[in-house]
């Protein structure tokens, strides 16, 4: 198997070199999103709150709002760089180089995973500007915070390839990640839920996610780490084998 | 004969929709050639281009570029292959340095600032080299696509349309870049519908339509094969026949008698040899004539009348 570092590193540089490009866009924006249902839900609702589960409800919310702002912005970021030269044509350029499906993943969705991550770094930052937390294990919550950048990346890359509008290419971080995050458990715990609705929101398979951030930051969770870990391994490899089959058949990028 | 820098065999490419973009295309390719791929819009050269290039996946067929199967040593091949693609495609909000530098790190090449200065002075954009390439014109954004080419330093250059909805002057410019790399001794495989082009630039032309090859050759050969000299004589007096003296000429009467129209001898001059011998044959009869018109058939001659006679087969 070849793997050409320098076209690897080629297109992590432009995918890099465009955030920074963007900075407003893909940066100060969610950073602001997040500061607000900080200021809004963590410091004045979350002040008349009763504890989550022996956390403070400003600290309960964190691992939820930064996994929201995570999955849209990792998705959407590596759809559009993907999408991007499909629509101007340039995409041509990629296609006729000496690259294959592994030099191409490794630029994109590690450039993903790079802002995934410096995202995270900031929004963690602004959040302890407006309540008090610690991280329980902050090594593993940096592991798992790369895990589902990887994840959506990729998952953002099949979006970047299947879509063929702006529209398409918009509609799934809106219509069905941002709602699954908000129903995952963000705001509470699943296990507060009435029956049959706890059970019903276990079908949510982004509960497992915030479930699994949460207990790296807290050590409490709503269902066992090791599935939370489990699932977004799982999905980490069928969104690798997805793109692995259209890189095989060239689905929407060769004619 | 060296071996083929690119060696086409039964290529072959049908579009979803059934739309038989390539009919089992043979052609290969000399090493250090100009070829021009001339043919009507829609005849399938960006097709082929996009064959070799990967853009395209072929129905059937094989394609071997410097001796590697496309099919399974695509990188080693794709590594030596350089296309400038017809449509202006390309960032434009990158500046044209980062561009170019994307482009050369891309192929897998280390990153060389002298080599992509020296790329960029000899297209002329040197100066817009930290301009972001949506501020500039047509043709430089043509010269970006090829610094983007070039800056893997490719040994087969395709260049789809190079002069496409470029004017008259820049195209002579474009034409003198590209002849600057041939005598670099890059191998270059242009498309084009101006025959102009392929006239001034290629050694040797292929004919394609309806996604076949439909003659390939070198260019002077090709005139000389399917070139003629036609000459048009004005009469003084009108004819009612040809007289015995010129009959044996390869000439006919137009213009109700006013006109001799002369068509023979083959691109390589011949034809205005027998003109002159037609004029002393027509003093020598007595036949006055008030003026001469002689003219080589051009290549577009050539090509109108290899697809006249196609859609008269068909």
């Amino acid at each position: 198997m070849h793997f050409n570092l320098r076209s690897a590193y080629a297109i992590y540089r432009r995918e890099m070199a465009r955030a920074f490009r963007t900075a407003f866009q893909s940066i100060l924006s969610p950073v602001l999103t997040t500061s607000l249902y900080f200021v809004v839900f963590g410091s004045v609702i979350g002040a008349r709150m009763e504890p989550v589960g022996g956390v403070p409800y400003g600290a309960f919310i964190i691992p939820g709002l930064l996994m929201l702002t995570l999955l849209g912005e990792t998705t959407s970021n590596a759809s559009f760089g993907i999408y991007m030269p499909r629509f101007t044509g340039t995409i041509y350029e990629l296609l006729s180089a000496p690259v294959g499906v592994a030099e191409t993943l490794a630029g994109f969705v590690g450039a993903a995973m790079t802002k995934g991550l410096i995202l995270a770094a900031i929004i963690l930052a602004t959040a302890r500007l407006f309540v008090d937390y610690e991280i329980a294990h902050p090594l593993f919550a940096a592991v798992y915070i790369m895990l589902v950048a990887a994840s959506f990346a990729l998952f953002g890359f099949i979006l970047g390839i299947w879509a063929d509008s702006f529209e398409k290419l918009g509609i799934i971080p809106l219509l069905i990640l941002t709602p699954l995050t908000f129903l995952g458990g963000t705001f509470y715990s699943i296990r507060d839920l009435p029956a049959p609705w706890d059970a019903i929101a276990l079908a949510n398979p982004i509960a497992f996610l915030v479930s699994g951030l949460r207990w790296t930051f807290y050590d409490t969770a709503d269902v066992p780490i090791a599935l939370s870990l489990g699932l977004t391994l799982g999905f980490l490899a069928l969104c690798t084998v997805v793109i692995a089959v259209i890189f095989r058949t060239g689905w929407r990028l060769r004619e | 004969m060296h071996e083929p820098v690119l060696s086409i065999r039964g290529l072959t490419k049908t579009y979803r929709g059934g739309t038989r973009a390539l009919d089992n295309v043979d052609l290969d390719i000399r090493k250090g050639e100009i070829f021009a791929l001339l043919g009507p819009n829609g005849a399938g050269k960006t097709t082929l281009i996009g064959a070799v290039c990967g853009l395209v996946r072929p129905t059937g067929g094989t394609i071997a570029a410097f001796g590697h199967d496309l099919a399974r040593d695509w990188r080693a091949a794709r590594a030596r292959i350089g296309l400038v693609p017809q449509e202006l495609s390309t960032d434009m909000f990158e500046t044209v340095r980062r561009a170019v530098t994307y482009s050369q790190g891309l192929f897998g090449k280390r990153h060389d600032p002298a080599r992509i200065e020296e790329i960029l002075r000899g297209l002329s954009l040197w100066d817009k080299r930290d301009t972001q390439i949506r501020a500039l014109s047509g043709g430089m954004k043509r010269r970006v696509l090829i610094a983007k080419a070039l800056a893997h330093e490719p040994e087969l250059l395709f260049l789809d349309e190079p002069t496409a909805g470029v004017d008259v002057e820049l195209r002579k410019g474009m034409w003198d870049q590209i002849a600057a790399l041939k005598e670099r001794g890059v191998t270059i495989i242009l498309t084009t519908h101006y025959i102009e082009e392929a006239e001034e630039m290629a050694d040797r032309v292929g004919i394609i339509r309806g996604g076949r090859i439909l003659m390939v050759d070198e260019k002077h050969a090709m005139m000389e094969r399917l070139g003629t000299t036609e000459a048009v004589i004005d009469l003084s007096e009108p004819l009612a026949a040809l007289p015995p003296a010129i009959a044996a000429f390869p000439v006919e009467l137009a213009g109700e008698g006013m006109r001799l129209v002369y068509r023979g001898g083959s691109g390589a001059g011949g034809g205005a040899a027998e003109v002159a011998r037609l004029t002393q044959a027509l003093t020598r009869t007595g036949i006055a004539y008030t003026s001469l018109d002689i003219h080589d058939s051009s290549l577009e001659d050539i090509f109108v009348g290899l697809l006249g006679a196609q859609e008269v087969s068909a």
